[in-house]
């Protein structure tokens, strides 16, 4: 499975392409892509969203699913989903609850 | 200080304007990433993991209390009410918006700061000895020449498009605190027996995945050629230098690949053709610049002994006073270095509230100067001995008393992976690790000196290949894994650390560090011994036996 990722142009913010087609702040809230066509449509949205000046260099990332839903394969995607491991009290580890980009 | 005249103040303006409409157009779409991404690095502006990351410029790591307390307001207002030193004397900001950054330039401009030259494949902001015009072994100051090569190098048409970045570090003292071996450009400023200024130089060191130790060029090169031969070194560079892999662009590859006697001769022929031309320094501006960097009226009768005698009273202070205060060359004064290396915590990061109170104390007992170190700690380079107890009290209160300084605990480490676009593992919390190990008073003073440094990537901004103990992480099998170096050195007597075997995990970094370290303290001779020391006489095998056993 993967998710489309991506930083927000105007703020830098790390987003994914979310379930409805919209761009999510929490990884949680991403659309698991199960096929190549699915990576294809969601490339397509992503393509567009740096062409409306929403986002910079979209790429593929994998994920798995635990126990509580999902998360990124590479240590380095799971760092980004949460903050630094440094710092809990930065990035979106901080956050209480997801929000909606 | 250096302050800006008309001139400089027009050129900062002038590029806050420009890139404010630069940012305007990109957010408009007139600007795509590919157009604006060279545009934003010009203005120090990269993209990392998590935002954006704003690098603002330190010229040679000197600044004064209302520059530091501009750095406090954009922690607060702009950031996330901190911000990180660096090791080439800059201040990195983690959490800027794209939005908000043509607001922080225009803030920064009011205090005579900027980000220009703080990235990009330009010659980048020079930086130099952080006890520049303090310390005792001192021969000149070396932040006149610094800023005239500022003044040089800054939109220099010629040299805006180099083949990669370009880095130069100047010192005026025999003991280099400056690291200019492992620099592009490494200048070593003296007198001749007759008194009259000139460089040692240094060309095609630096660290990378290529790590080479600099040349020597020149043994003595007049100062009023310094802008002469630092073109023709350019201009060399610029011709021969490789664009077609940024790996092997940088100068040490050109210096490695034609060898230095050819390229020294070129960079000679070079030279003979513009000596005497427009970049000859004329006497009176190198005295005008010099000027600015005059050291404050030093109190003739400053020593009143009290320090002594409330070190006697006070462990902490007497400890504080024997590893962070460097000698001064004025009778009764001294260095204080204000570690940003508190037991646990990320090297080199300062809150806004710490920034606040060093400009305080700065403003109150240190004749309005604060240097950033390439080491990634602050330092007031004049103060009085007297004060310094008063000192100690007001940074006991921000949390930055900390009696560590060149001890083990004193660690440089890159933001890696938690914050590095670039990075491959992390490197702060190995470095808090490592601090909370050793952090006892008593254990890193029984250690002594030891330089632990650490990079998140083979690009090695931690300089490991520096580090007496130096690590490296990289990514295995999708893990972390750190590699260690024994024995680099980046003062007068620089060397590359040597690997000394195989890596060790994240979770077993430390206890390889803790093994070495008692290895060291069982071997040396005395324990004014230190570490290097120990290293360079007895090689690895010990060290490699304590790690891996004989077999």
């Amino acid at each position: 499975m993967k998710a489309l990722t991506a930083n927000r142009l105007i703020d830098g913010e790390v987003v994914w392409l979310g379930r409805s087609g919209q761009w999510v702040e929490m990884l949680q809230s991403a659309w698991g892509l199960e096929t190549p066509e699915a990576e294809a449509e969601a490339l397509a949205i992503g393509a567009q969203a740096v062409a409306d000046r929403l986002l910079v260099d979209p790429y593929l990332i994998d994920l798995r699913r635990t126990e509580d839903g999902i998360e990124a394969v590479r240590f380095r995607e799971r760092i980004r989903a949460k903050g630094p491991t440094t710092r809990p009290d930065l990035g979106k580890q901080a956050r209480r609850e997801t929000s909606a980009a | 200080m250096y302050r800006y005249d008309e001139f400089d103040t027009d050129f900062v303006s002038a590029r806050v304007e420009q890139f404010t409409d630069q940012v305007r157009r990109r957010l408009a779409g007139d600007l795509d990433e590919e157009q604006f991404k060279p545009l934003r690095l010009m203005n120090g502006v990269y993209l990392q993991l998590h935002a954006y990351m704003l690098r603002v410029a330190i010229p040679y790591g000197t600044l004064n209390g209302a520059q530091m307390r501009k750095l406090a307001y954009v922690a607060r207002t702009y950031d996330r009410g901190y911000g990180h030193f660096t090791t080439r004397q800059n201040i990195q900001f983690n959490w800027p918006r794209l939005k908000d950054i043509p607001a922080i330039l225009e803030e920064l401009a009011t205090v005579e700061m900027h980000a220009i030259q703080t990235s990009g494949n330009c010659i980048r902001n020079v930086t130099a000895d952080h006890f520049s015009a303090a310390a005792a072994d001192e021969i000149l100051d070396p932040r006149p020449y610094a800023e005239i090569l500022r003044q040089w190098s800054s939109l220099h048409p010629e040299f805006s498009f180099l083949p990669r970045k370009f880095k130069i570090a100047v010192t005026g003292a025999p003991h280099d605190r400056a690291a200019v071996q492992v620099h592009d450009i490494g200048l070593q400023a003296k007198r001749d027996a007759d008194g009259n200024v000139g460089f040692t130089v240094f060309v095609g060191g630096g660290l990378g995945r290529t790590p080479m130790i600099a040349r020597k060029v020149r043994d003595f090169l007049p100062e009023e050629d310094l802008l002469a031969y630092c073109e023709a070194i350019l201009r060399v560079y610029n011709r021969y230098g490789r664009r077609d892999n940024k790996y092997k662009a940088r100068i040490k590859i050109l210096v490695h690949e034609t060898g230095v006697e050819t390229l020294k001769a070129d960079i000679e022929r070079e030279f003979e053709e513009i000596r005497h031309g427009v970049l000859r320094l004329p006497q009176d501006e190198i005295d005008r610049i010099t000027d600015y960097f005059a050291a404050p009226p030093f109190d003739a009768d400053a020593d009143d002994g009290s320090l002594d005698r409330a070190s006697a009273a006070d462990p902490a202070l007497a400890a504080f006073v024997e590893r962070n205060l460097h000698a001064h060359k004025a009778p009764g004064y001294a260095s204080v270095t204000i570690s940003l290396k508190p037991i646990g915590k990320a090297p080199g990061d300062a809150t806004a509230d710490q920034m606040d109170a060093v400009a305080a104390l700065a403003e109150r007992y240190g004749h309005d100067e604060i240097r950033v170190s390439h080491e990634q700690n602050l330092v007031l380079p004049h103060v009085r001995k007297a004060d310094v107890p008063a000192i100690f009290e007001g940074l006991k209160a921000a949390g930055l008393a900390e009696a560590n300084a060149g001890l083990v605990t004193d660690i440089i480490a890159c933001p890696g992976m938690d914050f590095c676009a670039l990075a491959t593992a992390r490197s702060i919390p190995v470095a808090q690790r490592i601090s909370e190990r050793f952090g006892t008073p008593e254990r890193q003073r029984d250690i002594g000196d030891l330089k632990i440094k650490i990079s998140g990537c083979i690009n090695a901004c931690g300089h490991h290949h520096v580090g007496h103990i130096g690590i490296l992480g990289v990514e295995k099998k999708g893990e972390e894994y750190y590699q260690i170096t024994l024995g680099g050195s980046g003062d007068e007597n620089s060397s590359i650390g040597e690997i000394i075997g195989r890596g060790f995990s994240y979770d077993d970094v430390v206890d390889a560090v803790e093994t070495l370290v008692d290895t060291y303290i069982g071997l040396r001779e005395t324990p004014q011994e230190d570490f290097l020391a120990a290293y360079r006489r007895v090689g690895d095998a010990p060290f490699k036996e304590a790690l891996y056993g004989t077999a």
